[in-house]
């Protein structure tokens, strides 16, 4: 369990980074809060000759407001999402999620860029960014380009990032004030990934749904986006046929891995009660 | 007597003997990074020794090739079987009297066997270097399933077998067979079932898990190329023993070889035994003339060193329409994987499965066990319970359970109806043991009305009812559990290993100021023995807990003892302080009869000294006596005061205890949630009632994580799928429920001091507990028994199964 | 840097400055225990599961064994060798953990006291389900956690100054 060797390198600035991956190819890999590529060194399934280690580079780190928009850098930690007041009141389902993520010394090194950025079908965050309309930041050596998360996941660990670029931000609207939220991570234990788990974010206008989206982790080789079963909740007071309905629309379009967590059609029944559940404590926070 | 003399109470207090929350003298090492663990252990020179490991379940070791692992910086040898060939230890035995491949032999028979073991100046070039070594595998037919492996056509797993139709333990049936071992009269258990009004038959498996203490095998062999000797420091339970096999295999004379435990970080059954990762480093020493360090990383602890259970138990009870039980017949396949390494003692090829009767007085029983081979890990070990007593207990709990079930009779009353009574103890079981003492109709009512037992029915009734109109998706179970234990193996009438006799030992030596040393042939791996051990010579012979150092694991200070496991070391060892105590105290009555110039007689023993019966100022104490014993000792007596005992147990002791599990089950998702869980235990004597307390929790723990998920899982080529800790399942401190525990007290009677063994019991009983609340909660549902382990999808697919869905 | 050439580098492990020569691919908790010679920082796992790696970098608890050495650089890093009081005596955790037995085999035990003076930094008065949630990072196999829980709840009382007092059975 020793990881292979590697040459090390620490950029100051995004564009150091980024000529450093490009020059270097497809050799190097970049390196954020290591939590999902160390133990992949350690087992030598993931064999990089070079790393370019971010933490150097402080523009990275941080979140701010932009009129409508939470910007947050790719470095920020999963434990500063946890410590930050803006998170708190702009987007409480950041808190919600990350709290469910690992454990506590994994969210002092784990990085919101990092989650989202490596394609990992099991991360949390991808799922919620799909649900929340994020936007990501990449940089490269041709310059800098913004794409919606809902374009980002291609396949597990397979993504849009073309060689040479990084994720430097991501962009969050901020929901609708009154919206209801939650996320449901059905999990064997603290730091497993999910068996299934849904975000959702919803909106309220007299009893009835009046926008919603869904997000589905864990449960396809890529996060998905439960457009179906947004809309089958849409104009309904979240009464049980309406669940049922969004869940089986859900259900649908899941594909996930028979693994320990379970064989597939259990994943898929309970991605389904992830998606009611969800829907309903959202619907209770919906002011 | 002035004010300043020390009350009773105070002189009692300041023993902190035997029944005294006594705080631990390892925590303040421990608590400040001061432990000495084998892999802190940093000998000049030492180089570091790695696996070669294979992807396969079972193929043919077609070449080995490890030019151009020799080629990275560090590596200096690459050990195969062949080269082990020239020292006759390619292969080493087993203490269940097979032999196993210490690195693949032609052939590899599980996956992430040892092929070959890579010598380096650090573990970064050993990990380089076995990347680096090229085997050529030709894949064979895998038998993972232990029900195919004696199929006519199935694939010969053990070639070095070819012909042997007699094995360690008797004839076999089969080329994946491994023994048979029959207990208890078949005739007249067939009869009893052929007579009874109801019988009940089930197969319950206990399926394979693994101890997995945090600190994983490992060790340091040095070999002194001049003095011919050998060093080795190793996370061992059982030191001795492992001199002593050492000495029989590598054929270095027993007193050349010096073996060390230091501070060794948990073992639960997983570090009594002897592993390929000992004999090659050892082998790496002599060949280099270094020290070798060998440490095992997660996986391979989780997939190559001993496994645990893997039983499959056809279990028929037989009784009367009215619930007294008849008879037991149970029929086990006991899957041992590719080598049968347990490690039990030698002519306990099932350990004490016979234990199987349980707590109820069954006039007749018989019982069969077939080992076999399968393209598994080998082992199997006792994971923190006594010789598949574990296995034993479930499969009678359980069997229990079922029968209630169908008798329509409450389990607690079952039980209750068909327990032994107190007055038949000493009691003989139909399967041959005789159990010390009990009173188990006590205890079992004191953990029924703890936990309000009736109410707690009520409350389920009303819930099963709920659940059936629709109200709630929510269904709720009470596990019962009464274990009888079987531990301190033991006495030499039945129990040895390789030949050797379990007994244990202790030798004490009182210093002149009235302080000593107590070395003990157990070795703690977190039972706290350098506290328990002294409090027991405490309260023994009146020198405070805190003037005796005790001193265990080191072969060559420690007298001969058979180690620390199957709960075995306060029965054994525990007996064997107090019987060295004893020959101290009967010497220091002498010296103090001398100096008081009285009759030996006319003395009494009073807390910490001796006094003269009537005359209670005339008094020498215990300090008093150490001085006078290197002074002014009587004439003819020799000076000095210590005594040796090496204790042969009588018998085995026989803990017991009450449990009982709360549980709720979302049928819709499976999750479970532990309510409440409550644990009786009866250990006889309490020598530190705080370190039972964290044993019963520790072992709760471990007996929750195994109910509920923690399992060994191969998938059909024979790959381990849960080969790591996110997949293995270890709780947390989230998951893990909150202990309340109890107890009564029931000395043994044979013990010195009535003290039976408790680390183990909570393991033994809790899974039981866990297991017959999922199944109590599904069982109005139609079900009878629901396999182990009980995890999310499991539950969910046991609803589903039983058309909570339709 | 490359491949196997060493780095020098720098930190402040326990108040006391530091150095040493690693390869880029050298883990942190292998520069602590086999450099620095710092061994109650221990290995149970590799796969950032047990947390009996855990010490305390800049003000966070983080799985020493995820972590290269030259990604420390520059920090300042507590160990199990570093919590005692600066007069020897036991800190508040050390004292609970041997006070409500809170440990047995040890070896989860540096992470765990390493883990809970984080969380007790953070949070002064944690409730159990908190002191559950925070030590989640943290696997011990001998104790079942009740009484580490109580550990640092003793700890917890003795920091902030008022009686601990024992949740009732």
């Amino acid at each position: 369990m020793i990881p292979g060797p590697f040459s090390y390198h620490r950029p100051a600035t995004v564009a150091d980074a980024v000529k450093l991956l490009s020059t270097l190819g497809d050799e190097a890999r970049p390196l954020a809060g290591g939590h999902s590529l160390l133990p992949m060194m350690k087992l030598r399934l993931a064999t990089p000759d070079h790393l370019v280690d971010l933490h150097g580079i402080g523009t990275l780190k941080g979140i701010r407001r932009d009129g409508n928009k939470v910007v947050i850098g790719a470095m920020t930690t999963q434990h500063e999402l946890l410590a930050s007041d803006e998170i708190a009141k702009s987007l409480p389902i950041l808190h919600e999620t990350a709290l469910l993520i690992a454990d506590p010394q994994v969210r002092y090194r784990g990085t919101l860029g990092g989650n989202v950025a490596n394609g990992d079908p099991g991360n949390d965050m991808p799922a919620l960014m799909l649900t929340l309309g994020a936007s990501y930041r990449l940089e490269g050596s041709g310059g800098g380009r913004d794409i919606a998360a809902s374009e980002f996941y291609q396949g597990a660990y397979f993504t849009a990032l073309e060689p040479g670029e990084i994720l430097t931000a991501i962009s969050i609207p901020v929901p609708a004030a009154g919206a209801g939220y939650a996320y449901e991570k059905l999990k064997r234990k603290i730091g497993d990934y999910a068996t299934a788990a849904a975000a959702v974010v919803l909106t309220m206008s007299g009893g009835k749904v009046a926008s919603c989206a869904i997000g589905l982790t864990n449960l396809h080789e890529t996060p998905l986006l439960a457009t179906d079963a947004a809309k089958a909740v849409m104009g309904t007071s979240l009464d049980d046929a309406a669940l049922k309905k969004a869940a089986a629309a859900a259900v649908a379009i899941m594909s996930p891995a028979a693994d320990a967590r379970g064989p597939v059609e259990y994943r898929k029944h309970v991605g389904g009660i992830m998606v009611m559940r969800a829907l309903t404590r959202a619907a209770a926070r919906a002011k | 007597m002035n004010d300043m003399t020390p009350t009773r109470e105070q002189r009692e207090a300041k023993l902190e003997g035997m029944g005294c929350k006594r705080k631990r003298v390892e925590d303040a090492r421990f608590t400040q990074g001061k432990g000495n663990y084998v892999d802190d252990l940093k000998l000049p020179g030492m180089l570091h020794g790695d696996f070669v490991r294979s992807p396969h379940a079972h193929a043919r070791v077609k070449s080995i090739n490890g030019d151009e692992a020799l080629k990275v910086p560090g590596v200096l040898a690459v050990i195969t079987a062949e080269t082990l060939k020239t020292v006759n230890l390619a292969w080493m035995p087993t203490l269940a009297g097979d032999v196993q491949m210490v690195l693949a032999d032609g052939k590899v028979l599980f996956q992430n066997q040892e092929v070959a073991f890579v010598v380096a100046t650090d573990r970064y070039a050993a990990d380089d270097g076995i990347n680096k070594v090229q085997v050529e595998y030709e894949p064979l037919p895998v038998v993972i399933d232990p029900f195919k492996a004696m199929d006519a056509d199935a694939p010969v797993l053990r070639e070095d077998l070819a012909g042997k139709t007699t094995g360690a333990h008797g004839p076999r049936k089969h080329h994946n067979h491994i023994f048979e071992w029959t207990v208890g009269d078949k005739d007249l258990t067939d009869a009893a079932f052929k007579k009874a009004d109801v019988t009940i038959k089930e197969m319950i498996s206990y399926h394979r898990t693994h101890p997995s203490p945090l600190e994983t095998c490992q060790c340091v062999c040095s070999f002194d190329k001049i003095k011919g000797e050998l060093s080795i420091w190793g996370t061992f339970q059982a030191p001795h023993v492992i001199r002593t096999v050492v000495a029989l295999i590598a054929k270095i004379p027993e007193h050349k070889i010096h073996v060390i435990s230091p501070d060794v970080g948990g073992g639960f059954g997983n570090k009594v035994g002897a592993y390929p990762g000992y004999i090659c480093a050892a082998v790496a020493s002599i060949v280099t003339g270094k020290p070798v360090k060998w440490v095992e990383d997660r996986i391979e602890n989780l997939t190559a060193t001993s496994f645990a259970r893997d039983y499959h138990m056809t279990t028929e009870i037989a009784s009367t329409k009215d619930g007294k039980v008849t008879g037991l017949r149970v029929h086990v396949l006991a899957d041992h994987g590719a080598f049968d390494a347990c490690a039990d003692p030698s002519k306990w090829p099932a350990g004490f499965f016979n234990i199987v009767t349980g707590s109820y007085d069954f006039p007749v029983a018989h019982l069969s066990v077939d080992g076999i081979y399968t393209n598994k890990a080998p082992g199997g070990v006792a994971y923190r319970c006594s010789f598949r007593v574990t296995e034993a207990a479930y499969c009678i709990e359980r069997g229990m359970d079922i029968l209630a079930q169908k008798l329509g009779m409450d389990p607690a009353e079952l039980r209750l109806k068909n327990f032994i009574k107190k007055e038949q103890f000493p009691y003989h079981s139909a399967l041959g043991w005789e159990y010390d003492s009990g009173d188990y109709h006590t205890a079992m009512r004191k953990m029924m009305e703890s936990v309000d037992y009736a109410g707690l029915r009520k409350e389920q009734a009303a819930k099963r009812l709920a659940f059936k109109r629709g109200e709630t998706r929510e269904i709720m179970g009470l596990g019962v559990s009464f274990f009888t234990e079987i531990v301190g193996a033991g006495p030499s009438k039945n129990c040895d290993i390789l030949g050797i006799a379990m007994f244990d030992s202790c030798e004490i030596r009182l210093h002149p100021t009235g302080a000593g040393i107590a070395r003990v042939g157990t070795k703690s791996t977190g039972q706290g023995h350098e506290t328990t051990w002294a409090q027991i010579i405490a309260t023994e012979i009146g020198i405070p807990a805190d003037d005796i150092m005790v001193e265990e694991g080191n072969t060559d200070t420690a007298p001969y003892g058979l180690g620390t496991y199957g709960s075995r070391s306060t029965p054994v060892a525990g007996a064997a302080i107090a019987m060295a105590a004893r020959k101290i105290k009967a010497k220091a009555q002498m010296i103090a009869a001398y100096k008081l110039e009285v009759h030996e007689d006319d003395l009494e023993w009073d807390i910490d000294g001796f006094r003269v019966k009537g005359l209670p100022e005339k008094t020498m104490s215990m300090k008093d006596i150490c001085w006078a014993a290197y002074n002014s000792v009587p004439p003819g007596m020799e000076p000095g005061l210590e005594a040796v005992s090496y204790y042969d147990p009588p018998n085995m002791t026989y803990p017991f205890g009450a449990y009982i599990c709360v549980m709720n089950i979302d049928v819709d998702t499976g999750v479970y949630k532990i309510r409440r869980f409550y644990a009786l235990d009866d250990c006889g004597t309490r020598i530190n009632p705080m370190i039972i307390e964290g044993q019963v929790h520790g072992g709760l723990t471990e007996a929750f994580a195994i109910a509920m998920g923690q399992e060994i899982r191969y998938d059909p080529e024979g790959n381990v799928v849960t080969g790591s800790f996110m997949d293995f399942f270890m709780p947390t401190a989230v998951e893990t429920p909150h202990w309340e525990t109890d107890f009564t007290v029931t000395p043994s009677p044979h013990h010195p001091i009535g003290a039976k063994g408790v680390g183990e019991s909570p393991n033994v009983g809790g899974v039981p507990a866990f297991s017959n609340a999922v199944n109590d909660a599904f069982s109005f549902l139609g079900s009878t028994h629901i396999q182990m382990p009980h995890d999310y999808w499991r539950n969910w697919k046991a609803a589903k199964s039983l058309g909570v869905f339709a | 840097m490359a491949k196997t050439q060493k780095t020098h580098v720098t930190m402040k492990v326990n108040g006391a400055e530091v150095e040493g020569l690693v390869e880029p691919r050298t883990l942190l908790v292998h520069f602590i225990r086999e450099n620095l010679q710092l061994t109650g920082t221990h290995i149970g796992c590799e796969t950032t599961h047990c947390g009996a790696c855990t010490v305390d970098i800049d003000g966070m608890s983080v799985k020493s064994c995820t972590m290269f050495a030259v990604q420390a650089a520059g920090s300042e890093i507590t160990t199990i060798e570093g919590v005692a009081n600066a007069d020897g005596s036991l800190s508040a955790l050390q004292e609970g953990f041997r006070m409500m037995h809170g440990l047995q085999c040890g070896f989860c035990t540096p992470g765990m006291i390493l883990r809970a003076q984080r969380l007790l930094q953070e949070n002064p008065s944690p409730t159990e389900a908190e002191i559950r949630m925070g030590i989640s990072g943290n696997i011990c196999r001998c104790t079942g956690y009740q009484n580490i829980v109580k550990a640092i709840q003793y700890a917890a009382a003795k920091i902030n100054g008022v009686e601990f007092q024992e949740a009732a059975e």
